[in-house]
């Protein structure tokens, strides 16, 4: 627990969300690695915190967003624009010191689409090591539903000098070898119903972003990532979240990897069940289905149903 | 193919100021999208929605008197998209049909934004653009 759990406000109202939020939290794994909108505007200026807004749409931030908090472009800031992988350790620490964090800080992430790019940075943070992160549950949507202050100005963070080390893949992030090492393990597609079944190869609001076929990794449960929220785009329970995905096969103290189209909604996916489920080995597969649907030698499964490794 | 005066001045109106500020110039275009006329804002129906975008965005054209006229709507959460709706709507604003069927189909790569926007992005406005000449073609035909 951290100083976020103390409750100083009067308020009968926020006093309430507060300790729903704070008992719900305290149900998960590792309770520390969400934090309510609540705890952000109570914290947010602490020293060490920096809280970091990173969002699918690359304006959204510049239209409004948490007053102190930076921005993280995945596209432009989080991957390598040569080779198809994430930044290099020196272009990491350049990173992080134009954005005022050390290995120090109190990371805290939120953006829009319910934190699919907050979870995808945060996940691309824990490949350097830098493990003191948070997700804001909800994200950028429930702070402007709670009608919480926003700004358009642009805080400028004092450069810092990050230790930042070799990243790391092998825990956290699968590749195509893994995957194709993997089969009998839990593999789990969280794209939608028609992208798994192989009606279509790119999400419903994404129809430009193909591979050559269509279907899914065979063996693999579908559980569309969004499952795992409500509305509000808060995390469900743990409870639910045990149900959901033990029927998809994901016991405890088994490998996991997750996969989606490049990587990002499954980061969400990877966050629940390392961190609110607390399973200690899940991989993401970044490469996901824009690699694996137009891979070289790879078999896939077309339908609603895992499917079978097939030998010719 | 050729574009229009106002498209390509205000692609090189991108073109000519430093890449860092480019996203600048879009954010204020995605706050000139006008709101839609009553008369559309009433009937959402009446508008095309863009699928290859991946935020809502809805556009109708109208011609009056041979000058082509592009209505959309799109949400405050989706700056980008707007700023794209916007440009094209600035560019295309009292142009004849001929001219709008001109503009050429890549005109969005031409705005110097590849390496800051996701090619998903810009791919999204060429569906814009796509849509906008397939009704100016239909109003036409």
């Amino acid at each position: 627990m951290d100083g976020g759990q103390r409750l100083n406000h009067t308020e009968d109202i926020e006093l309430k969300e507060c300790s729903v939020s704070e008992q719900k939290f305290a149900e998960y794994a590792r309770p520390e690695k969400l934090v309510s909108t609540e705890w952000v505007a109570e914290h947010k200026d602490d020293e060490n915190v920096v809280i970091v807004e990173s969002d699918e749409d690359v304006l959204l931030y510049e239209t409004g967003h948490i007053p102190g908090a930076v921005k993280i472009d995945w596209h432009t800031e989080l991957n390598d624009p040569v080779v198809r992988d994430y930044l290099d350790a020196a272009a990491f620490a350049q990173l992080l010191s134009s954005k005022g964090i050390d290995e120090n800080s109190t990371i805290v992430f939120y953006g829009d689409k319910s934190n699919w790019w907050a979870a995808y940075a945060l996940w691309v943070f824990a490949l350097y090591g830098y493990e003191n992160t948070r997700l804001m549950d909800g994200g950028r949507d429930k702070w402007i539903a709670e009608g919480r202050d926003i700004t358009t100005e642009v805080p400028t963070p004092e450069q810092t000098r990050p230790s930042v080390g070799h990243r790391d893949d092998r825990a956290l992030r699968a590749f195509r070898d893994d995957v194709l090492a993997s089969f009998g393990k839990p593999l789990v597609d969280v794209r939608s119903p028609e992208e798994y079944s192989g009606e279509r190869t790119t999400a419903p609001a994404y129809p430009e972003e193909a591979a050559l076929r269509a279907g899914h990794i065979p063996t693999a449960a579908s559980v569309p990532w969004g499952t795992a929220v409500n509305e509000d785009g808060t995390f469900k329970s743990r409870d639910e979240l045990e149900r959901i995905y033990r029927g998809a096969g994901v016991g405890e103290g088994e490998d996991v990897i997750v996969y989606c189209r490049i990587g990002e909604r499954s980061s969400h996916t990877w966050f629940a069940l390392k961190f609110l489920l607390g399973h200690e080995d899940v991989r993401n597969y970044d490469g996901s289905w824009t690699e694996w649907g137009s891979l070289v030698g790879v078999p896939i499964a077309i339908g609603t149903e895992p499917g079978t490794v097939q030998s010719r | 193919m050729t574009v229009p005066t106002a498209l390509s001045g205000i692609a090189s109106d991108f073109n000519t100021i430093p890449a860092n500020e480019r996203l600048n110039l879009l954010l204020e275009f995605s706050g000139e999208l006008p709101e839609l006329p009553e008369r559309f804002a009433e009937h959402p129906e009446l508008l095309e929605k863009v699928v290859e975008c991946q935020s809502p965005i809805s556009i109708i054209v109208e011609i009056v008197d041979g000058k082509v006229s592009i209505h959309a709507s799109a949400p405050p959460e989706a700056p980008t998209t707007r700023g794209f709706a916007s440009i094209l709507i600035q560019g295309l604003e009292g142009s004849s049909a001929e001219d709008v069927m001109a503009v050429p189909s890549d005109f969005p790569n031409s705005l110097g934004l590849t390496a800051l926007v996701s090619p998903l992005r810009l791919r999204g406005m060429g569906g814009m653009l796509a849509r906008i000449k397939r009704q100016v073609a239909e109003d036409r035909g």
